[in-house]
């Protein structure tokens, strides 16, 4: 009786083990990286910690399948490694002898994959689900593009920069031009020169060679009159 | 008896010694003129630290024995660079004028150089300018946190990277594929890439700003472009010191190998640097020394700028080697990390049971334990002097190596956008003298009309320019920037060199040279300008031309592609050139280096002609 009673008892574990085999075709192997992930913060993984992988295990085939509850139990784990990676294998809660197939566990884990990761604070990379691929964080693209933000700055100021300087010159050589005829008529005495007349017909209007000789002399002391004459 | 051709009409076409002290005192002349001598210095030393001492210089240093490579450097600098920039200083603090101007002075016949040195200039300015609108295009994009260059697109399902990045590197994605789009042969040219047209038009631009009235502005703004560099690179140095395998990078950098100095090909790179790092030939220089009072030392700057070449192109090797240490050195470390896990996952040990110091052993006692599972694994050999020696020139180092070394440093943006601007700084400075180059010859070419002023003719340059170089914003844009980098500023400029020296030497003579140089410094120049301008320099850089054209007819002519569909795909593959390349390298290297004696020719028949 009691050597009926003895099997009975260890008839569930036996038939969970022989579910839980590596390399099982419902089951998916987890590979934890603790040491990679934290360095020193790294925490012992033990008995304890298996237990709560099996109930977060547990609560995302909850999640998924919404109304199956899901115990620690149905979560059957084995062959683990000082690697720390093991197999597991998840059994229905209706029938302790039959496995949930493979797609649904990836997609109840896929679901919380999330929750999962911080219960352990590990990430994607560090607790890995062979064969679940994670789903990539999509690169960050920020509307609109900082470029265009920086191009429109630069461009705006260099733009500001050749505008002021073009009216600067021009300002400058009318100012000059000014300077230069109010000059001329203070030398010759009232008579009104314009500097633009003067470039055609200095000669005709200056007649005797002292007057040509004063005009010269003077404009020496203009530098750019000089150039003109030369 | 000196060997000097005979010259009719010197006396007339240049100005004698009163009319330059005239000149002087009257500030007479209409020309513009340096504010102080530190603008002119800044201005020069700008116009020949280029990119090429970040990117070119440090890559022939490692590759041809290290510290070792010093020594043909600095003799060719003294024995080549120094002779050819006194020259070049000389000429055009002498008479005067701008390139154009100074060879049709010396004789009309020889105004070919000054039209070769004008088309040089603007081909090399060209595809420089592209070049910086990179350079902007990463500047602009390092203003956001994560860096752009760090991140994959993903592919369809969300699982995984797109295949192009995902087989190469997030750096190689985003430099060939989302900066240039490159397509996978110069023949396809695949379309206009818009972002980089706007990168070109703000380089552009800024170039136009700073020439805009000549070296009234563009001598401004040296302050900043020439002096910001040596701050960057100063800051990069501290940063870099600190960063782990700085020192690998050094020692791979400077450990000399002596037996490189019996190779030929390291001497004629080395002259080949030393000639292309002064900016010779350009125009530029002989255009800056014209706006010199008469009697300024052009001795003492020739050897002034040829000292600060040679140590800044030692300061920013260093700089560059620390960087390139640590990138290698964090590569190769996460190689082995990659390898560690590996094998802790293959054979399920613990995890600190195999750590980066006794891999070595564990990874033999596992092979000699299990060879097979070994085998069945993907470990890659991890060789930190091939990580070492790969992709460190060129663009390569400045948009692969180094961006991906900053993202690495902690506060990525701020040393990108300090790396970036200090690149920008270095290019624009030396688009400065080659500005210079285009526009000075133009106008005594009167190719403008004589009434337009300085601002409209600057104007009118880089806008067409700015047109031309749409070329290379095109998909195809980088295949040509390489080919324009090849030929448009080698030969031609090496030509331009050698008749030069000869001009100056033979035909304006080597005796009225010494005596305007006595005339304007107050002393003639030694025994050693003498040697070297009358037989080493001109020597010099012939050999160098000769080898390098026999050098380069022989090869077949072959470019490097990215092609995703390539069978050495993430390197790059190298493919032969289509056939019709041969009529744009004739016109790239050719007709700036036949420019000289077409010239001759032309002025020659139409002379003969006009005399009948």
């Amino acid at each position: 009786m009691l050597e009926k009673i003895f099997v009975l008892l260890c008839l569930p574990s036996a038939l969970a083990h022989q579910l839980c085999t590596p390399g099982a075709s419902d089951g998916y192997k987890v590979r934890l990286s603790i040491k990679t992930a934290l360095g020193d913060q790294a925490y012992v993984w033990n008995e304890n910690e298996m237990f709560l992988f099996r109930a977060t295990l547990a609560f995302a085939m909850r999640t998924h399948f919404n109304g199956q509850t899901y115990n620690v139990s149905n979560i059957v784990v084995c062959d683990e490694t000082p690697r720390v990676s093991f197999w597991f294998v998840v059994t229905s809660p209706l029938d302790t002898s039959q496995l949930v197939s493979r797609e649904d566990v990836e997609e109840a884990v896929r679901k919380s994959r999330n929750r999962i990761n911080s219960a352990f604070l590990l990430t994607d990379k560090t607790l890995e689900f062979i064969g679940i691929a994670p789903t990539l964080a999509a690169p960050v693209y920020p509307d609109p593009p900082p470029w265009l933000i920086v191009f429109g700055v630069i461009m705006g100021a260099v733009g500001a920069g050749i505008i002021i300087l073009l009216v600067t010159s021009v300002l400058q050589k009318k100012r000059k031009k000014n300077e230069k005829n109010v000059k001329l008529t203070k030398h010759f005495h009232g008579t009104e020169w314009d500097v633009n007349q003067q470039e055609t017909d200095y000669r005709v209007t200056v007649g005797n060679p002292p007057a040509v000789s004063s005009v010269v002399a003077y404009c020496s002391s203009v530098p750019t009159l000089n150039a003109m004459l030369q | 008896m000196r060997l000097v051709f005979p010259n009719p009409g010197l006396d007339l076409r240049i100005p004698n010694y009163e009319d330059l002290d005239r000149m002087e005192t009257q500030e007479a002349d209409d020309r513009p003129k340096w504010d102080n001598k530190a603008q002119y210095i800044l201005t020069c030393v700008g116009f020949c630290i280029g990119l090429g001492n970040v990117w070119r210089f440090p890559y022939l240093c490692q590759s041809h024995g290290g510290g070792a490579f010093l020594i043909p450097y600095l003799i060719l600098l003294v024995v080549e660079g120094m002779p050819l920039l006194l020259l070049e200083f000389a000429i055009g603090q002498r008479l005067r004028k701008g390139s154009v101007g100074v060879w049709r002075a010396i004789s009309p016949y020889l105004t070919g150089i000054g039209v070769a040195s004008m088309l040089v200039s603007l081909l090399i300015g060209l595809y420089y300018n592209t070049l910086i609108a990179w350079i902007l295009w990463y500047l602009f994009n390092s203003f956001q946190d994560p860096l752009p260059w760090t991140q994959c697109p993903l592919n369809d399902n969300g699982t995984g990277f797109v295949p192009e990045c995902q087989r190469s590197s997030t750096v190689d994605y985003y430099f060939y594929r989302v900066t240039l789009n490159s397509s996978a042969s110069i023949a396809d040219s695949g379309g206009i890439q818009w972002p980089i047209v706007l990168c070109l038009l703000t380089a552009w631009t800024v170039i136009a700003i700073c020439c805009i009235r000549g070296i009234g502005t563009s001598g401004k703004a040296v302050y900043v472009t020439a002096i910001l560099p040596y701050i960057v690179l100063a800051i990069f140095l501290i940063r870099g010191l600190t960063l782990k395998g700085a020192l690998t990078g050094l020692k791979f950098l400077f450990t000399p190998e002596v037996d490189e100095l019996m190779n030929p090909t390291t001497w004629l790179d080395a002259g080949a640097q030393v000639f292309y790092a002064f900016g010779v030939g350009w125009g530029g220089l002989i255009s800056f020394s014209s706006y010199n009072p008469v009697h300024n030392n052009c001795m003492q700057d020739a050897v002034i700028l040829s000292v600060v070449t040679g140590l800044t192109s030692i300061y920013a090797a260093t700089v560059t080697y620390t960087i390139i240490g640590f990138r290698a050195t964090e590569k190769y470390d996460s190689c082995i990390s990659d390898n560690i896990m590996r094998l802790l996952n293959a054979f399920h040990l613990p995890e600190d049971s195999i750590s980066t110091s006794n891999y070595d052993a564990a990874f033999n006692h596992l092979n000699s334990s299990s060879p097979d599972i070994i085998l069945g694994l993907d470990i890659k050999m991890c060789d930190l002097q091939t990580l070492l020696s790969e992709g460190v020139e060129g663009t390569g180092l400045a948009f692969i190596v180094f961006t991906e070394a900053i993202t690495q440093m902690p506060g990525s943006p701020a040393w990108s956008v300090l790396f970036f601007i200090m690149l920008s700084c270095l290019g624009i400075s030396t688009l400065f003298g080659n500005i210079e180059g285009v526009v000075v010859p133009l106008k005594d070419l009167n190719v403008f009309p004589k009434k337009w002023p300085n601002e409209a003719r600057t104007g009118v340059t880089c806008a067409v320019a700015f047109i031309i170089s749409i070329l290379f914003a095109q998909h195809s844009g980088i295949y040509w920037v390489t080919l324009f980098d090849n030929f448009a500023g080698s030969v031609p400029l090496l030509t331009i060199g050698f008749f030069e020296m000869i001009a100056v030497v033979y035909i304006y003579g080597i005796d009225r040279f010494n005596e305007d140089l006595e005339f304007m410094v107050g002393h003639k120049p030694s025994i050693f300008w003498q040697v070297t301008w009358r037989f080493i320099s001109p020597l010099i850089v012939l050999v160098i031309l000769v080898f390098y054209l026999v050098t380069r007819v022989q090869e077949e002519l072959t470019y490097l592609v990215w092609d995703p569909n390539s069978v050495e795909f993430p390197s790059l593959a190298s493919v032969p050139y289509p056939s019709w390349i041969y009529v744009i390298i004739f016109l790239l290297a050719g007709v700036p280096s036949l420019a000289v004696p077409v010239y001759a020719l032309c002025r020659l028949v139409f002379l003969c002609c006009k005399k009948k």
